[in-house]
């Protein structure tokens, strides 16, 4: 009676890790859900309830014994596909009875721990380039790609630092857009830019929620009223920080 | 000249936003096709005097396609590739332009701009809905013809 007891705690600890990774890197609910019942049923619980918002997920394991329930809280997202794909994979894995629960929970613990696949140089020099790209599919002019380059590239690193400084996304998604902003209308003001609004379009990309929007109908449409609309409201809190911070620039000039 | 330079931006900037999500490395590759595929397509469509609206239903639509293929094929998330494809289509162009007029007290065009871009991100969501439905009838309607094969 105990070691069931024990073992179905176990089972919840595999399956509530797993979730949490997934949810933390940006994984759509239903994803998170289906994951978690599947490991669940390979372990061998097989009536299992995940209930996932945003922020938050509830868990509860049906068997013999009285229904288990646990509750995790969600504080910090942000995207890391990675750690997406490498679940996915182990939770394929578990599904194909490669791993016991201790090495399903090891393996787990690593992804959770593992950092970011590039360095914080590839990921500013892979924005700068995407903002240099997205000028040119915006029908900027060849001129215009280092301005944007430089503009994007700076302006995503002052992104990182300011969430760095002060961890609220609203405050650095609205500086590091003010800094865009400044930064475009100085090449532009110096006469190395041509195109103010093009110089700014594309180097705000980076920044554009893309993943959240996505996600957001994604969940709606799946039925997870409650996920699609708390994303949705992360989205448009970001575009509403993004647009408010090149106004800035364009009132006062 | 033009498009072999819109194939080439699409396919990097495709690519690198897949590096700024911390995408797997081995998938940069197919992130950047998927990408370039569905800009053609937008492109394409736009140039020719097709409606915003419709092309961009049409390119998600085929990105949608494109990353359940690479999805199936190596047996990754398809949201990996589904969100590079669509960050090209994504309005921020209008967005900002909406945006821009608020703020200069040109409200008419503002609302508009802001209409358009609300369209579109819209008809995004109806292109990837629209084909995971695809994918799933299909995928029942086999799944039907096995079980009645086997009885």
């Amino acid at each position: 009676m105990e070691t069931e007891r024990q073992e179905t705690y176990d089972i919840m600890a595999v399956c509530l890790l797993a979730g949490k990774i997934m949810l933390q890197s940006g994984a759509e609910t239903y994803r998170v859900e289906d994951t978690m019942m599947r490991i669940a049923a390979s372990f061998g619980a097989y009536q299992s309830h995940p209930y996932v918002t945003p922020t938050g997920i509830l868990f509860s394991v049906e068997g013999s014994e009285p229904t288990k329930t646990k509750l995790i809280r969600i504080v910090e997202r942000t995207t890391d596909l990675e750690k997406v794909a490498s679940v996915n994979g182990i939770s394929r894995k578990i599904s194909a009875g490669e791993y016991t629960i201790e090495e399903a929970y090891k393996e787990l613990k690593k992804i959770s721990e593992s950092g970011s696949p590039y360095s914080l140089w590839v990921h500013v020099f892979a924005a700068a380039i995407a903002s240099g790209c997205f000028l040119i599919m915006f029908q900027g002019s060849w001129d215009d790609f280092l301005p944007a380059f430089i503009t994007g590239g700076l302006g995503f690193l002052s992104l990182l630092y300011f969430h760095q400084l002060v961890p609220i996304k609203f405050f650095s998604e609205f500086s590091a857009s003010l800094l865009i902003g400044l930064q475009a209308l100085f090449f532009v003001s110096i006469g190395i830019g041509g195109e103010l609004d093009k110089i700014i379009i594309g180097s705000v990309m980076p920044l554009v929620p893309g993943l959240l929007i996505t996600n957001a109908v994604r969940d709606l449409m799946a039925g997870h009223l409650i996920s699609g609309l708390a994303k949705g409201a992360d989205a448009f809190l970001t575009a509403f920080a993004i647009g408010s911070g090149i106004a800035v620039i364009f009132s006062f000039f | 000249m033009t498009i072999i330079e819109q194939l080439l931006t699409s396919f990097i900037a495709s690519a690198a936003f897949v590096i700024i999500f911390n995408g797997p490395k081995r998938s940069l590759f197919h992130c950047g096709l998927v990408g370039m595929v569905g800009w053609m397509f937008y492109f394409l469509l736009e140039a020719n005097g097709v409606d915003m609206v419709l092309s961009t239903v049409i390119a998600s639509f085929s990105i949608a396609i494109a990353s359940q293929y690479f999805a199936k094929k190596y047996k990754t998330p398809v949201i990996i590739y589904s969100v590079a494809g669509i960050i090209p289509l994504v309005p921020g162009g209008i967005a900002y332009n909406a945006m821009r007029n608020f703020v200069q007290n040109d409200y008419n065009l503002a609302i508009n701009m802001a209409a358009k871009a609300f369209m579109i991100s819209g008809s995004i969501a109806i292109g990837l809905v629209f084909s995971e439905v695809i994918n799933q009838i299909i995928r029942k309607s086999k799944l039907k013809t096995i079980v009645n094969k086997s009885q």
